[in-house]
């Protein structure tokens, strides 16, 4: 059976979705299946238009931080978001989109990015994800 | 048989592992994939990436100072 990689998104901040991406990008580049379970803030960025949105997790200063982080990022050419994602959904990487969340936060299927979301599932989906998985992480 | 370049020179962490796994899903088995870089832990960890998934490097060229280039066989 191929390894598997199992990563709790609950942070919807720029830097820690960035973070979890990377990951899913990397476990995928090794050679193992990825799973990505989007909750609570992670959440917000399944919403179209949303996965940039969020601040810095430190030094955010009203946008300000956020503003310089992604200015130093294009001068290093690091990837965006939209490629990340796309990159992890053509390499197979899974998505799973918290349901307890959407009910919480009234977010209707409609608001999210489905043709990223492969799965909506609650804590039972990510245990079972996770149960036989080598790698997981919750950020 | 074919053979595929990719040039990920200037990019950054973690394009040039992704476009390598990515290159690798296209391909058939016995095609030869060569990717050149400049990111320096990818040219540790593409050899690696291709060890977990049993594909042979046939060869790392680091002649340059900052760049290389392998070349790896599904």
């Amino acid at each position: 059976m191929t390894e598997k990689a199992v990563i709790v998104a609950h942070s919807g901040d720029l830097d820690k979705i960035y973070s979890a991406l990377i990951l899913g990008n990397g476990a995928l580049s090794m050679g193992m299946e990825a799973s990505i379970f989007f909750t609570f803030w992670g959440l917000q960025c399944l919403k179209k238009g949303g996965l940039g949105k969020g601040p810095l997790s430190r030094m955010n200063l009203l946008g300000l931080g956020k503003w310089m982080v992604k200015s130093r990022m294009k001068k290093a050419n690091v990837a965006s978001l939209e490629k990340l994602m796309n990159d992890y959904k053509e390499l197979g990487g899974k998505v799973i989109a918290c349901e307890m969340t959407m009910e919480i936060m009234g977010i209707k299927e409609e608001e999210l990015n489905s043709e990223w979301i492969d799965e909506y599932g609650a804590v039972g989906t990510y245990i079972m994800e996770a149960k036989d998985a080598k790698i997981t992480l919750f950020i | 048989m074919t053979e595929t370049n990719i040039d990920v020179r200037g990019q950054t962490c973690p394009v040039p592992l992704v476009e390598c796994r990515k290159a690798i899903r296209k391909a058939s088995p016995g095609d030869e994939i060569i990717i050149q870089g400049t990111h320096p832990a990818s040219k540790k960890e593409i050899p690696m990436a291709c060890e977990a998934m049993g594909i042979e490097v046939v060869e790392v060229d680091e002649t340059d100072d900052k760049e290389w280039k392998i070349r790896i066989k599904r």
